[in-house]
């Protein structure tokens, strides 16, 4: 038996669109460029199986966390919360697991093949989050 | 003989509008008072994630369990193909009613029309929830979403995340649930399996659960307790479903006095990859939406050892083309599968062990293009690749049916309630809306429908009446009662000591259900399974070993509960198949066919719902009959020539 709850309090930190049943728009009323939608969906295929931790000389959970971001932060409809869940599933994440060192080994091991772009770009919206946070609260 | 009595409570009025007045007749609970209530959830699949985060949305406390160890595990994950929803994106002609009419049509008329339009009403709504969530549906260069088409329709109704829409929606069903969790409006219990339905006086009350690693037992209750458990496949043991998949939640409460319709009401998966040799136990499904764009077909010699490619066009027997020029490759579930059945019955089938048909993309390849196929089905062709070490792009794939999905399940109302008040059977657990055959892309939408819409509306009737009641406490004798006879079961399973493992049993089973329950099934058939398998479970009682004790973790303990009620199930479905002296969708009897081979209905004498009543191991049960009404819909033989 593997205890994998810590990839839940990842995603229950801000691992979600909020979107409470009922009331939604029309689906074909959000437009998203198919190479956006395609980039979501590669990112989204995790399975969170845990591969990518246990392969890592760190035990970082990095490629994990950064393929749900990337799943809901490259859709409009994940824009509104996409600074604050950045920051906050991050924060979460490094209160699980080690830090990422670029070893790659994670990539490797992925079964459905999710690259380490998406870490880079968890990354930049991370340093990006802290600012934009700052700046959606009225301060420069 | 009880006093039960079937009430539907099917609204009046005119169809489409039954769901909108029902909304609107159901009384609602104050945003103040919903925080009062208690609601159990049992399991997190589409149709529990669903329902627990959207009454928790609403304002309820809800508790929801899996045995798994996260939500995100449950099997609904396995799902490839798609959803349907009514877009009508496509301009083709698709509209809310034509869906109900395929769905009522596509199940044989054997479903409760009512519920079928509501289902094909949300459907809509389901789609733009699903995408509102972040759901990845596939997308058109415009941004538009992309509408692929499915067994049993003529439209593009089916939207899907590239080989794994079951997964996807999954995915924001449980992240809906996670956020309530972390809200603190959903106490989430993994690893914790139910294993009692407690109701006194006849009313819901709550639940028993084991831990699944302490051991320890527990009572939980409830005003209200939602079933979502999935379905029963796995009596045939060699299925598509997942392994721990199982019938306990159900049967459980079936065994409290709910009743079990349509058992004998089971799909056969057309596309599954045939067994390399006869000790497999698991079978993996491709997605019927491989059936768009492959041909399926045979040698038409017997015995035809030539390799697929050096078998000449002349000698290829495109059988479904042949038999059903309309719908051809994308003729319904059950027909499929009895056409493969028959070749292979007949000596023409493919593969190491003849146990197959080809499922061939080459004129797809032809027509579209490499690219273009492989973007559809590409994760499909590498499972299978994997599995097989044969790639479909080259050479074609080898397909033949399995068990994959059970229409039958607890009877409920049009408030999805069981007959037990307080207890409700949401998704595949219940019988409601598939009638005796399921279209493609049809479980996930079921699953959604009655999660996110359906239950945590009629749910709130249900609850509006029991405003100020204290539910009943877990500290009363029906709480203890139902515990004691738990861990005395567990107890008793430890102490036989006999030779044979559970897996054992429940493989014997399994054969004896699929050799005469399964595809085809007959008078005699029947008869014979309903002596062997009384007869092995009393072997089973007195003959199986259960190693180890029951505090903490023990599998084998877990497994022998599961097997004991499979043993009791799938006597019933049995008996269920046997009363039934016609054939309709996925219940077959030999004796009921056309000329042509097809299923013979009986609507003077068979249009209604069987729903049995437990009356003990070894006693046969009793049959209430729910009869079937068809106001908008006329029973037509179903013909998808």
């Amino acid at each position: 038996m593997v205890d994998r709850s810590a990839f839940d309090a990842i995603i229950q930190s801000g691992g979600f669109i909020t979107a409470d049943t009922g009331g939604p728009r029309d689906a074909n009323e959000i437009l998203i460029p198919k190479i956006a939608a395609d980039s979501a969906m590669d990112a989204a295929a995790c399975i969170g199986c845990g591969a990518c931790v246990a392969a890592c000389p760190n035990g970082a959970a990095q490629l994990f966390t950064s393929a749900k971001l990337a799943h809901l932060n490259l859709l409009p409809q994940g824009q509104t919360e996409r600074w604050k869940r950045t920051e906050d599933m991050v924060e979460t994440m490094e209160m699980f697991f080690g830090s990422c060192t670029n070893y790659g080994e994670c990539q490797e091991a992925c079964p459905k093949e999710i690259p380490i772009d998406f870490i880079a770009m968890m990354n930049r919206d991370f340093l990006k989050s802290k600012l934009k946070n700052r700046k959606l609260q009225g301060q420069r | 003989m009880s006093t039960i009595t079937l009430d539907s409570k099917v609204p009046s009025g005119p169809i489409e509008d039954r769901w909108t007045s029902h909304q609107f007749n159901m009384k609602l609970v104050n945003p103040a008072n919903k925080r009062k209530f208690t609601v159990l959830v049992v399991g997190t699949g589409l149709a529990g994630a669903a329902a627990a985060a959207t009454l928790a949305q609403l304002g309820y406390h809800v508790k929801c369990f899996t045995f798994h160890d996260s939500p995100r595990r449950a099997h609904s994950i396995a799902a490839q193909g798609g959803i349907n929803g009514a877009k009508n994106y496509k301009n083709d002609g698709d509209s809310v009613h034509r869906l109900f009419y395929d769905t009522v049509k596509g199940g044989d008329f054997r479903s409760r029309e009512s519920n079928v339009h509501r289902l094909a009403e949300v459907s809509v709504n389901i789609i733009d929830q699903c995408v509102a969530q972040g759901v990845p549906f596939a997308r058109e260069y415009g941004g538009l979403l992309d509408n692929r088409s499915f067994g049993g329709a003529q439209v593009s109704r089916t939207f899907y995340a590239r080989g794994q829409t079951g997964q996807q929606l999954l995915l924001g069903a449980y992240q809906a649930l996670m956020q309530q969790v972390s809200l603190g409006n959903v106490e989430l219990h993994t690893k914790t399996e139910l294993l009692d339905v407690v109701t006194k006086d006849g009313v819901a009350a709550g639940i028993v659960t084991r831990d699944l690693v302490t051991g320890d037992i527990r009572s939980w209750a409830g005003h209200a307790t939602l079933l979502c458990t999935g379905g029963y496949g796995n009596a045939f043991y060699l299925s598509t479903n997942a392994m721990n998949s199982n019938v306990t939640a159900a049967w459980r409460a079936h065994k409290k006095g709910a009743l079990f319709a349509n058992p004998c009401y089971t799909q056969i998966h057309p596309t599954c990859i045939p067994a390399s040799d006869e000790f497999q136990s698991k079978l993996t499904l491709m997605s019927e939406s491989l059936r768009n764009d492959g041909r399926i077909w045979v040698p038409k010699q017997f015995d035809d050892n030539r390799a697929p490619e050096n078998i000449p066009e002349e000698d290829r027997d495109y059988f479904l083309e042949r038999k059903y020029p309309s719908f051809g490759n994308l003729a319904p579930r059950d027909i499929a599968s009895r056409s493969a059945k028959q070749v292979v019955d007949e000596g023409r089938g493919v593969g190491p062990i003849k146990n197959g048909v080809y499922l061939d993309f080459a004129e797809s390849i032809g027509r579209l293009g490499e690219n273009v196929v492989f973007e559809r089905y590409g994760n499909l062709f590498d499972m299978y690749e994997r599995i097989t070490d044969e790639n479909p792009m080259t050479m074609p794939m080898r397909i033949y049916p399995a068990s994959h999905y059970t229409m039958g399940g607890l009877w409920v109302d049009y408030n999805l309630m069981t007959n037990i008040p307080g207890l409700y059977a949401l998704g595949e657990a219940n019988f409601s809306d598939h009638g005796a055959n399921r279209l493609g892309a049809s479980a996930l939408m079921q699953g959604l429908a009655d999660g996110y819409f359906v239950a945590p509306n009629t749910v709130g009737d249900y609850l509006s009446g029991l405003l100020g009641k204290t539910p009943v406490g877990t500290d009363d004798p029906a709480f203890s009662t139902s515990v004691a006879a738990v861990q005395d079961d567990m107890r008793r399973w430890i102490a036989v000591g006999g030779t044979k493992s559970p897996e054992y049993y429940h493989r014997e089973l399994g054969k004896i259900v699929w050799d005469y329950c399964g595809m085809a099934r007959d008078k005699n058939g029947l008869e014979k399974a309903l002596t062997e398998i009384p007869a092995l479970r009393e072997e089973f009682e007195k003959n199986v070993r259960v190693l180890g004790d029951p505090d903490g973790i023990n599998q084998s303990l877990e497994k022998v509960g599961r097997v004991a009620d499979f043993f009791e199930l799938g006597e019933l479905m049995c008996r269920d198949a046997l009363m039934r002296e016609e054939s309709c969708g996925g219940h077959f009897r030999v004796e009921h066919q056309t000329e042509e081979g097809e299923a013979k209905r009986d609507d003077a004498n068979f249009s209604f719902v069987g729903a049995w009543e437990w009356e003990g191991t070894g006693t046969t049960s009793t049959l209430h009959k729910e009869p079937l009404v068809f106001e908008t819909v006329k029973p037509v033989e179903r013909s998808y020539k």
